[in-house]
């Protein structure tokens, strides 16, 4: 399929609230069937970019095109397309993963077959358990099952494994993969640069609402790794949590 | 693509996502059990102990003290004892006797003087007292030789629809109506935009009015339930009579049923937590409890206040009921109550849509 449009193209985004600059002229173009990840501190803007990129925020200004259209002129068919897992969603605690699912279902004119979805997201066996029975993992993976119910061109990941076990993230990593393989988009954001590393084929480090850096995951760490102070000896190489910290600072940032 | 399996429509009924949505508020409402207790149990068991606290029985007889340490006492006595709507106790010393009106354990002290003549100790500002002082009085003057010179004679009736539990029950309804419809719109919804579902559903292309019309749709089942439990209890076990047509004490329940999501959908139109709306719930609904006439009249409030208390949706909702359950009226009997609550009805759904945030 040849497409002529980006899976998101973003030029000079900008997002202020009350008296902080979330997004400060952020750019991202991003190609369809590209894993793409978004990294930076707390406070870089990732969240209020994720949000204005999936229609829940509406931004100051700038230009925003998602899978070739925009929010202003194809808002339904633009959320028909899109699969979206939030970071602070809690599901209803009553409802059993089939009947999450099948309300997700629902909504959406095209999508796929709950119990295919289940599969893909190993639940089958919590099929018929309520939500408030679920792990974190578990619940995390029925979140990005709600995102897949849709049969989405564009997946939106905000901080998909934050507070998951090793098993659980691998887990979710398999799935990731899975879905790219069927040339879908991902935008990913992650405070785990093992798990940008791995999953995206580019990576955007931003910081206080824009992008610092753009390039592979290996690009990146070529350009600044003569730069870098040697690795630790025990490592091999640098990683790109060496980049990462070398260009956004050691300062903490809480939120 | 090809191991993903896609589905598009025709589906079925049950795919819809209305059905859905409905459904989902089906669920969370049964799977929750404290919902199910206040709903149906509660107001059930409240008009079990209101029924039985304020049954129909013969009204107190007025207990009467008398002083007999003059002589002339024995004569008072048997006058106050050939009065069968009496009770009667002597007390051969005064402290005695004043120990027992203070105590309330008499109504009336009754101390005959050598004279013949007596005297009435009370306390003027109790009823009670005062209704004694009058029979006991009656027996007196009549043990003395009075005689009525107009004959009279008694019919005693006992008139289902005037009884508390009839008074009571449709102020119960009234105020299950209000409760659910409160409650059951705005916690759900603060919930929900609290664990940020809603703002999750928002990022679907679900239909806004479809999820809020899920709402509506699961109030109109649950009411009907509700209404039939309460009023099916109130008619067995009380015998609350049912005067005025069925089909209209519906349209009039599901009238007020809708005026109550409305205001439900108001209160949860921008609280962002359960424990702020919890508060403004209580805040909406607190003084309709009191002043909406649910145990009892409002027109015991002073009459500066009245104009106050009819505009109240709770007033107009018991109102009607009342009427209609115990009076018999039809619609137009009722018009100026459905013309206040549909009033609140527009009113509390224009003003919710347009205050409303999803997230």
């Amino acid at each position: 399929m040849v497409t002529t449009f980006s899976a998101l193209l973003v030029k000079g985004l900008r997002k202020s609230y009350d008296d902080v600059v979330a997004v400060d002229g952020l750019d991202l173009d991003m190609k369809v069937g590209e894993c793409f990840g978004l990294i930076g501190p707390n406070g870089a803007g990732k969240t209020t970019t994720i949000e204005i990129c999936e229609g829940l925020v509406e931004r100051d200004s700038g230009q925003l095109e998602v899978l070739g259209m925009t929010w202003e002129k194809d808002a339904d068919r633009l959320r028909e397309k899109l699969g979206i897992q939030l970071q602070d969603t809690q599901l209803s605690e009553k409802l059993t993963v089939a009947e999450t699912l099948r309300l997700f279902r629902s909504f959406y004119v095209v999508g796929r077959d709950i119990d295919d979805v289940i599969d893909s997201v190993e639940l089958r066996e919590k099929r018929d358990a309520r939500v408030g029975t679920l792990s974190g993992g578990q619940k995390q993976r029925l979140a990005i099952a709600c995102a897949l119910v849709g049969d989405p061109e564009l997946l939106f990941l905000d901080e998909p494994t934050t507070g998951l076990d090793p098993q659980s993230r691998r887990q979710l990593w398999a799935l990731i993969g899975n879905f790219k393989a069927n040339g879908r988009s991902i935008l990913l954001t992650t405070h785990y640069m093992d798990e940008a590393e791995k999953l995206c084929d580019r990576v955007a480090i931003a910081d206080h609402g824009h992008v610092i850096a753009l390039g592979t995951p290996l690009e990146l760490i070529q350009s600044l790794g003569a730069t870098l102070p040697e690795p630790p000896p025990r490592v091999s190489s640098h990683t790109l949590e060496d980049v990462f910290v070398a260009l956004t600072g050691r300062t903490l940032r809480d939120e | 693509m090809s191991e993903i399996k896609t589905s598009a429509p025709p589906r079925g009924f049950s795919d819809r996502s209305l059905v859905q949505l409905t459904l989902v508020r089906f669920r969370e409402f049964t799977r929750q059990p404290e919902a199910v207790f206040w709903t149906f149990v509660f107001p059930i068991l409240l008009a079990i102990g209101l029924g039985l606290a304020f049954r129909s029985r013969a009204p107190e007889r007025p207990r009467i003290g008398i002083l007999t340490v003059d002589a002339s006492a024995a004569k008072v006595l048997n006058s106050l004892k050939a009065d069968s709507s009496l009770t009667v106790r002597s007390f051969s010393t005064d402290t005695a006797a004043q120990h027992a009106l203070r105590t309330a354990k008499i109504a009336l002290l009754v101390v005959p003087d050598a004279a013949g003549g007596v005297k009435y100790v009370f306390d003027s500002q109790r009823s009670e007292s005062a209704t004694a002082r009058l029979i006991a009085d009656r027996a007196i003057q009549a043990g003395g030789g009075r005689t009525d010179p107009i004959g009279v004679s008694e019919q005693k009736v006992t008139e289902r629809g005037a009884r508390y539990i009839d008074f009571v029950i449709p102020g119960l309804l009234g105020m299950n109506l209000m409760g659910s419809g409160i409650w059951g719109l705005g916690f759900a919804i603060v919930d929900s935009r609290s664990k940020r579902l809603l703002k999750r559903f928002m990022a679907t292309p679900m239909s806004r009015a479809e999820f809020l019309m899920s709402f509506l749709l699961s109030r109109m089942f649950f009411l009907i339930l509700e209404v039939v439990t309460l009023l099916g209890f109130g008619v067995l076990a009380f015998k609350v009579p049912m005067r005025g047509s069925l089909v209209e004490l519906a349209l009039i329940c599901t009238l007020s049923a809708l005026a109550f999501g409305g205001l439900g959908l108001l209160i949860a139109s921008r609280a962002k937590t359960v424990e702020g709306v919890s508060g403004l719930m209580n805040f909406v609904m607190l003084p309709m409890w009191i002043l909406s006439g649910v145990f009892f009249s409002s027109s015991n409030f002073p009459n500066a206040v009245q104009p106050l208390i009819r505009i109240l949706p709770l007033t107009a909702v018991n109102d009607a009921l009342r009427l209609n359950m115990l009076e018999g009226a039809t619609l137009s009997g009722v018009s100026s109550q459905l013309l206040i609550i549909t009033a609140w009805l527009i009113a509390s759904f224009v003003a919710a849509l347009k205050l409303f945030r999803w997230r």
